[in-house]
C-alpha cells in the first residue's frame, strides 16, 4: 500500500473518515438543539486524555470512557431541578479544568496539550486511519440501524412513547455515537474544533434540504468538500489543518446561507 | 359491540414527587365518544399520557385489548424549524407506510393536498390535521385526543370536531378526547368524564352537568357548558363538596349568551 504511505492521502482519509460519521451525527445534535452537548463531550475528553496518560491507557479509550460517563451523568441528572445547559456547563468546564490540572502532574511525558486540543491531521498515522474508520463505520451503522427510532423521538417523545419506542434509549444511542465520534476525531481536528465539524456542516445543509435523509447526505458532501479542499488550503498556505477545514466550512455556511437568503427573496 | 378496549384500575400516577393522578377507574368500550374536562393542572394530559404509554404509572393496573390499536393526536408537536419534513415523510415516521396508505389517511383527515408541503409550513388547522391523519395510519380502535383544537379559532376547531365526527362515522373507532370546549363537549360526547386529580364524576353529558362535584369545578354559569341548557333548573349550591376548587358562582345569570355560541 504506497498509496498509505503519502501523508497528505493518510490525512484526507482520516478526515474523509471523520466527516461521514459527524454530518449525519451532526443533524440529530441540530434537530435535537443538542450543540452544546457536543461541546461538553469535547471538553469532558481533555480529561480522558488526561486519565489515559496517566494511567498508560490508550487515548481512545480514556476519552471514550469519560465522554460516556459523561453522556450518562447528564442524562440521569437530567430533568431534576437543573437545565440541561446548566448540567452541561460544569460538566464540561470542571472536567476541562481538572483535565487540565491532571496533566500537569503528569511527569516524564511530555505531553503535547496542544495537539489535543487542536488536533493533528498530518501526523495521521496507518493505526489511527484504521480507529477512526472502525469508528466512523460503527457510528455509521448504529444511526442507520436505528435511524426511524432516533427520527421519530427527536420529532416528539410522546409520539415515539405511543409506537413503542423508548426516547430516553434513543438519546443514549445518540450520546454514545456522539461519544465515540468525538474520540475518534481528536487527532483530526482537536477537541476545540469537533463540535464545529458536528454543526457546520449540518447546518449549511439546511437551506437546501426537503427530508431528514437529503440534508445528512448534503452535510456529508458539504464536510467532505471541507476536508479536501481545506486540507489543500493548508498545504498551500502553511496553516494549521484542522483549523483549515472548519474554515472552509464556515465559509460554505455562509454561503448558504446567502444563497437561501437570495432564494427567499427571489433576488 | 360492547367489548372493552382499555381499563384502568386504581392507578396512580406521580410527577415527579407529586401526585398527578390517583385512584382512577376508568374503562373504554370500543365505539364510544369519551371527554375528558377539568381544571388545568387535573391530570388531563397525565391520563392521555399513561394511557398511549408515555409515562408509567406508579400503581394500579392497566389493561389493554390484545393488538389494540391506538390513534394519538398529541396536545402540541413542535417541530423544529431546523428539521426538514415533508408531510409525506412525517407519515412514514417511524414505520414506513406506502403512498396509497397515507394518501387515504390524508384524505380521511381532510388534508388531501398537503402531502408535498412542509410541516413547518402549515397553518395550525392544517397542522391538526396532519396529525389526524397520522393518527389513522394504522386503522386505530381507539382515537385518543389531547386538546387537538388548541390555538385554533372557532371556525377552526368546529371544522376539526366535524372532521372526528366524519372519521368515527368512518373508522367505528372509539374517541377519548380532552377538550375545554365545554359546548362541544356536551353535544357530541356519549360520556364525559370529570377530572381534578381523580375522577370527580362521570356519565351521560346532562348526568354529569348537573352534578355538584362538576358544578364546583365549573360553576353553573360557565360559558358555554350544556349544564345551562338544559339543566339550570337543577342548580344547587353544594358546598359539602369535598373539594376546595375555586367556586365561581359570579355569573350565574350568564346563561343567556352561552347558548348563542350552539
Amino acid at each position: 500500500m504506497t498509496l498509505l504511505d503519502d501523508f497528505m492521502v493518510r490525512s484526507t482519509l482520516a478526515g474523509l473518515g471523520v466527516v461521514l460519521a459527524a454530518a449525519p451525527l451532526g443533524c440529530f445534535v441540530v434537530w435535537r438543539r443538542m450543540a452544546y452537548f457536543g461541546d461538553a463531550t469535547a471538553h469532558a475528553s481533555i480529561l480522558g486524555v488526561a486519565l489515559a496518560l496517566a494511567f498508560n491507557v490508550s487515548i481512545l479509550g480514556g476519552v471514550l470512557s469519560v465522554a460516556l460517563i459523561m453522556a450518562l451523568t447528564v442524562s440521569a441528572l437530567g430533568g431534576r431541578g437543573y437545565a440541561m445547559d446548566t448540567l452541561l456547563g460544569v460538566m464540561a468546564h470542571s472536567s476541562l479544568a481538572f483535565g487540565l490540572v491532571a496533566v500537569s502532574f503528569i511527569d516524564g511525558v511530555r505531553v503535547d496539550l496542544m495537539a489535543y486540543l487542536f488536533g493533528d491531521i498530518l501526523a495521521v498515522g496507518r493505526v489511527d486511519l484504521l480507529v477512526i474508520w472502525g469508528g466512523a463505520a460503527l457510528v455509521l451503522l448504529l444511526l442507520l440501524a436505528r435511524w426511524s427510532a432516533l427520527l421519530t423521538s427527536t420529532l416528539n417523545p410522546d409520539l415515539a412513547s405511543a409506537a413503542g419506542i423508548s426516547p430516553r434509549r434513543e438519546q443514549l444511542i445518540l450520546s454514545l455515537a456522539l461519544a465515540m465520534v468525538v474520540a475518534v476525531a481528536i487527532k483530526v481536528v482537536g477537541v476545540l474544533l469537533i463540535a464545529a465539524m458536528l454543526l457546520i456542516p449540518a447546518a449549511a445543509a439546511r437551506p437546501f434540504a426537503r427530508t431528514p435523509e437529503r440534508m445528512a447526505l448534503i452535510a456529508v458532501v458539504i464536510g467532505a468538500v471541507s476536508v479536501l479542499s481545506g486540507i489543500q488550503l493548508a498545504f498551500q498556505f502553511d496553516s494549521p489543518t484542522g483549523p483549515t477545514i472548519v474554515c472552509v466550512a464556515a465559509v460554505l455556511f455562509c454561503a448558504a446561507s446567502v444563497m437561501d437568503f437570495l432564494r427567499a427573496n427571489r433576488i | 359491540m360492547s367489548d372493552t378496549l382499555i381499563s384502568l384500575k386504581n392507578v396512580c400516577v406521580h410527577i415527579g414527587a407529586k401526585v398527578a393522578l390517583h385512584d382512577v377507574n376508568l374503562a373504554i368500550k370500543s365505539g364510544e365518544i369519551v371527554t375528558v374536562v377539568g381544571p388545568n393542572g387535573s391530570g388531563k394530559s397525565t391520563l392521555l399520557r399513561t394511557l398511549v404509554s408515555a409515562i408509567k404509572p406508579t400503581g394500579g393496573q392497566i389493561t389493554r385489548m390484545p393488538n389494540l390499536r391506538i390513534g394519538y393526536v398529541p396536545q402540541k408537536l413542535h417541530i423544529d424549524p431546523t428539521l426538514p419534513l415533508t408531510v409525506r415523510r412525517f407519515l412514514s415516521l417511524p414505520r414506513r407506510v406506502n403512498d396509497a396508505v397515507a394518501e387515504k389517511a390524508l384524505n380521511d383527515a381532510g388534508a388531501g393536498d398537503l402531502g408535498k408541503r412542509q410541516m413547518t409550513g402549515l397553518s395550525g388547522g392544517q397542522f391538526q390535521r396532519v396529525l389526524l391523519a397520522r393518527a389513522l395510519l394504522n386503522d386505530p380502535h381507539i382515537l385518543i385526543l389531547d386538546e387537538a383544537t388548541q390555538g385554533l379559532d372557532q371556525p377552526g376547531s368546529a371544522d376539526f370536531y366535524a372532521q372526528i365526527a366524519q372519521v368515527r362515522q368512518n373508522f367505528g373507532c372509539a374517541v377519548l378526547m380532552v377538550s375545554h370546549e365545554l359546548h362541544v363537549v356536551m353535544a357530541a360526547s356519549d360520556r364525559v368524564i370529570c377530572l381534578n386529580g381523580h375522577i370527580c364524576c362521570e356519565g351521560a353529558p346532562e348526568i354529569v352537568a348537573s352534578a355538584p362535584e362538576y358544578r364546583a369545578l365549573f360553576g353553573s354559569g360557565t360559558q358555554g357548558a350544556l349544564a345551562l341548557y338544559r339543566h339550570e333548573h337543577s342548580h344547587t349550591h353544594d358546598e359539602t363538596c369535598a373539594h376546595d376548587h375555586a367556586q365561581s358562582h359570579h355569573n350565574e345569570n350568564s346563561h343567556d349568551n352561552s347558548e348563542a355560541t350552539l
